[in-house]
């Protein structure tokens, strides 16, 4: 495949000024947040609302023989009560995985999982209530660790009906591409290493939060802080037996997701049945413990990886083996189990790859979606063994990379469709900003320097709903008062996809961004996208803005046209004027063009829409990973280990990612800033920990992020590879800048101290022994010498 | 929690006095918020551990979701509504505008209480290192931004304030 092959911007216009692509922005809702304005889920009230709460399961895995909730119910200030019974209907963001329910319904399958709920007049009446409802269980054995959930079982012991077998498998993956046992028998340097990752989770700052009001409309009307509202609606309507034009969907301002709020949730669906019930507003907010035991966090996962490099050293061959734990429901989880191993294939030629991957049920809270969802954990695994390749082989590993490196516009071997790549641009630049060469393998002990790679999916290519219609479509508005409408169901959720949709609009139509006003919270109004995951808002719904964009210019321009009398192929828009390119004496104030326009329709209107064009391969799983374009990553970290404590303190890291193009500098920063962040979160201190089925750390005091002191300074480097098909060639900056990090920290680590981790997180404590166990060799190794 | 009846209390508030009716074991934060309808201090944890609920008592930074609403007589209690300019076109205090024009806020959840434990920090020390700002900031989570854009944020209004 070349570049010609793909389809150039079908809209560009050749003499349009573009004033605000690229420019760094505030982002739209920057100062009203800033000034404490913004509207969450918790910040709306409504008249005669009822406080939700939810009974939760003390045990992990129990029949239900029965739940008697009369003497709740008969308290007063109570409206309502609710069991799994009376909504039995199940759900999931994933048609394969409809294993959620409201509330449990003849068992429970984890320690937290929803049981009974009640609506009433306070708080405290509320718990009172949920203490006097009475439930009897007949324990189950619980499964706990993955193997276990591996092995054979009858069937009252499995965690869900649809399993692989007789197990609480959920999923299972096998793929083989080229002859990777030859690779591996044929390899220069070989090593088979395994990894052991606990989960991680979003921790968001706001806690899940939702408002509901079935009203005299028989309207249901569902304030919620949700990533993707349309799969909301979708669920509630099945679990409700709604009709979904009578359900609406409102994403109020959404105090951060990172994948965490990506899932229809089951307290969701019970806030909507009790008002259902009662006929009032119901709201329930989470305490930061229901958060946790909420999770659908990463997945835990085991790790077996075989990496073969041949006489030249290339990469020859990849043998991988994933085992994650998916807690009680699905979730995402089927995709996960794929990305595990599909993400393997980049940025990097691999020529032979095998890959096994399963997923298994637990009675643990479910995991799910976060930032770099799937990809994190096999990319540690990836740029660790390449690291200790090149260790071995005497190799540096920027050279290595370099040598390496897939190529712009080829194809992987699992057929993924690869079009711009800036992955030796940002091996280059990462590197040279950090000093490699001087530093890399001659810091003083102590003292060292790492770097690995990443690539990430910008959107997934193949939408979770197999229905045809686009991915996101954006519909745009203009009246009177000039100010253009936009709206989608693009959620934003902080990072910034709002000002992209506002940044995109305002610069076709060649007006300040203050003419725009994005309303991209309610599903009555907003025409459908699929939401925020996948790191796909800015291509798909960025796509859709500028489609729409460029048909309201036309109609402007048409206006422009017909006031002087030249061919509206002359014009465009720019400094809120329609200006003729050829003749730019001849102009038109933008709000003339737009009465002109007006004329005999009334305000205007236009929609864009995108949906990706079909790729990939033909065999089973082909879909899973396949993308319109990926981002690629380079990062440097430079650390140092303290001599008596062992704590590793991080200097400098050197973010390189290529984003396609920057349409917002700040923006596209901060989110490498943010997913930096996250990550070394992941490798230095953060794990989501279980004394059996208690999750053991749920609240920020014992689940630790980094704090301000503890973040070192970041460097992001903008790498612009201009994608052909992303809106003015922009890709995916949300997730993929997560990726490199954790690799990259254990890499400088062993050039620091010359020893090697393969468990995380990486914790003071765990450096210490290691360094103790070390000494000891060295010592034995000294006398027996 | 028994509820044991609401008692009349008079808090000040960004320089105004509020009647309110409150039961005894009333957090601040919820009086603020539920009782008073000033939103813009967010509830994050309930604990004391993300600082989104911080605010201002006698010019010290507190976590609102740790005071007892009835404790907080005679106080002066500042919370993000109070912070104003009059000299802002949008009535942004410097801090808020630097924290807009530097990317200090992406979900913007944990600015409230961000902007306040700055606010406390500069009145203090004007002219804050990089350091002492990452330190003052420590009890406060931000989950977005990796505190770079917010510790830059900080460092522009000092200067700005200093100007």
């Amino acid at each position: 495949m070349s570049q010609n092959d793909l389809p150039p911007h079908a809209h560009e216009h050749p003499r349009q000024k573009h004033g605000l692509i690229g420019k760094r922005l505030p982002l739209v809702d920057a100062w009203r947040k800033a000034a404490g304005q913004a509207v969450y889920t918790d910040d709306i009230h409504l008249p005669g609302e009822l406080v939700g709460k939810i009974l939760r399961s003390p045990h992990a895995h129990a029949k239900i023989l029965s739940i008697d909730t009369s003497e709740a119910l008969a308290m007063d200030g109570v409206h309502c009560t609710l069991i799994g019974k009376e909504a039995p209907n199940s759900f999931g963001v994933l048609p394969v995985s409809q294993d959620e329910t409201a509330l449990a319904v003849d068992k429970v399958i984890y320690l937290g999982e929803n049981l009974a709920a009640v609506a009433a007049d306070t708080e405290e009446i509320a718990l009172e209530a949920l203490s006097r409802i009475k439930v009897e269980y007949e324990v189950l054995d619980s499964f706990l660790d993955m193997e276990q959930s591996c092995r054979e079982i009858s069937d009252d012991l499995k965690i869900h009906s649809k399993v692989v077998g007789n197990t609480n498998i959920h999923k299972e993956v096998h793929q083989d591409f080229g002859d990777v046992d030859k690779a591996i028998a044929e390899a220069a340097w070989t090593k088979t290493q395994r990894f052991l990752m606990p989960g991680v989770t979003h921790a968001f700052t706001e806690p899940m939060c939702t408002l509901a009001w079935f009203n005299a409309d028989e309207r249901l009307t569902l304030w919620s802080a949700q990533q993707v509202p349309h799969y909301l609606q979708r669920a509630l309507a099945k679990v409700l037996e709604m009709d979904m034009h009578r359900i609406r969907v409102v994403r109020p301002t959404v105090g951060g997701g990172f994948g965490g709020k990506s899932d229809p949730f089951p307290h969701e669906m019970v806030a909507a049945l009790l008002s259902r019930k009662c006929k009032k507003p119901v709201r329930i907010l989470f305490d930061r413990e229901e958060v946790f035991y909420s999770n659908h966090g990463r997945h835990p996962s085991k790790i077996q990886m075989t990496l073969a490099i041949d006489k030249d050293h290339k990469i020859s061959g990849m043998d991988l083996d994933c085992l994650i734990d998916g807690g009680a429901s699905g979730s995402f989880g089927v995709v996960t189990t794929y990305y595990n191993g599909v993400l393997a294939n980049g940025p990097y030629r691999l020529p032979n790859f095998r890959y096994h991957g399963r997923r298994v049920y637990s009675n643990r809270p479910p995991s799910g979606a976060m930032r770099g969802h799937g990809a994190v954990n096999t990319r540690f695994a990836y740029e660790v063994l390449i690291d200790e390749a090149c260790a071995d082989l005497g190799e540096d590993p920027r050279d290595f990379r370099l040598n390496n490196a897939l190529e712009a516009y080829t194809k992987t071997i699992n057929e993924f469709r690869i079009t711009t790549n800036g992955v030796v641009e940002c091996i280059e630049r990462a590197t040279e900003a950090a000093g490699w060469k001087d530093k890399f393998g001659k810091l003083p002990h102590g003292h060292g320097i790492g770097m690995a790679c990443g690539f990430y999916i910008s959107g997934s290519a193949l939408p979770i709903h197999w229905d045809g219609i686009p991915q996101s479509t954006v519909h745009l508005k203009i009246d009177i008062d000039g100010g253009v409408t936009i709206h989608s169901l693009a959620a934003e959720i902080g990072q910034g996809s709002d000002t992209m949709l506002a940044q995109i609009v305002a610069d076709v139509l060649g007006l300040p961004i203050h003419y725009c006003r994005v309303f991209s919270e309610d599903t009555d109004t907003a025409p459908l996208d699929l939401g925020s995951y996948s790191s796909r808002v800015t291509f798909m719904a960025g796509n859709a803005a500028r489609m729409a964009a460029e048909n309201m210019r036309k109609l402007l321009v048409a206006a422009a046209a017909d006031l002087t009398g030249y061919p509206s192929e002359h014009f465009v828009m720019e400094e809120a004027q329609v200006v003729n390119a050829t003749m730019p004496e001849v102009r038109v104030d933008y709000m003339e063009a737009l009465k002109r326009a007006m004329k005999d329709c009334g305000a205007l209107q236009s929609s864009g829409a995108y949906q990706a064009p079909p790729m990939g391969g033909k065999f089973k799983g082909a879909a899973a990973g396949l993308s319109p374009t990926y981002s690629f990553q380079s990062f440097v970290v430079e650390l140092s280990v303290d001599p008596l404590t062992c704590k590793p303190k991080l200097h400098e890291i050197w973010a390189a990612h290529d984003c396609g193009r920057a349409l917002n500098p700040l923006a596209v920063e901060a989110q490498i800033e943010g997913s930096v962040h996250m990550g070394l979160g992941q490798v230095l201190c953060e794990s989501f920990d279980y004394n059996k089925a208690n999750v053991l750390n749920p609240n920020f005091l014992d689940y630790r992020t980094l704090s301000p002191t503890e973040t070192p300074a970041i460097h992001p480097i903008l790498v612009e590879t201009m994608d052909p098909e992303g809106p003015f060639g922009a890709k995916e900056c949300g997730e993929g800048p997560l990726l490199p990090i954790l690799p990259a920290v254990a890499n400088a680590l062993h050039d620091a101290i010359g020893i090697r981790f393969y468990e995380m997180p990486i914790t003071a404590d765990k450096i210490y022994r290691a360094v103790q166990k070390q000494k000891k060799l060295a010592r034995r190794n000294l006398v027996q010498g | 929690m028994k509820s044991t009846g609401k008692r009349i209390l008079k808090l000040s508030i960004n320089g105004t006095v509020h009647e309110c009716a409150a039961e005894p074991q009333a957090l601040l934060l919820d009086v603020l918020r539920n009782e008073l309808g000033l939103f813009g201090t967010k509830r994050g944890c309930d604990m004391g551990t993300c600082g989104c609920c911080n605010v201002l008592v006698d010019g010290q930074v507190q976590m609102s979701c740790l005071l007892l609403a009835h404790d907080m007589t005679g106080k002066e209690i500042e919370t993000i509504e109070g912070l104003f300019d009059v000299g802002d076109p949008r009535g942004l205090h410097p801090l808020q505008r630097a924290w807009a024009e530097h990317g200090g806020s992406q979900c913007g959840f944990c600015t409230p209480g961000f902007v306040m434990t700055a606010k406390a920090l500069l009145t203090e020390e004007p002219d804050p290192s990089e350091e002492r700002i990452r330190e003052a900031l420590s009890g406060n989570v931000c989950r977005c931004t990796g505190y770079k854009k917010i510790v830059e944020a900080v460092q522009s209004a000092a200067a700005e304030i200093r100007s």
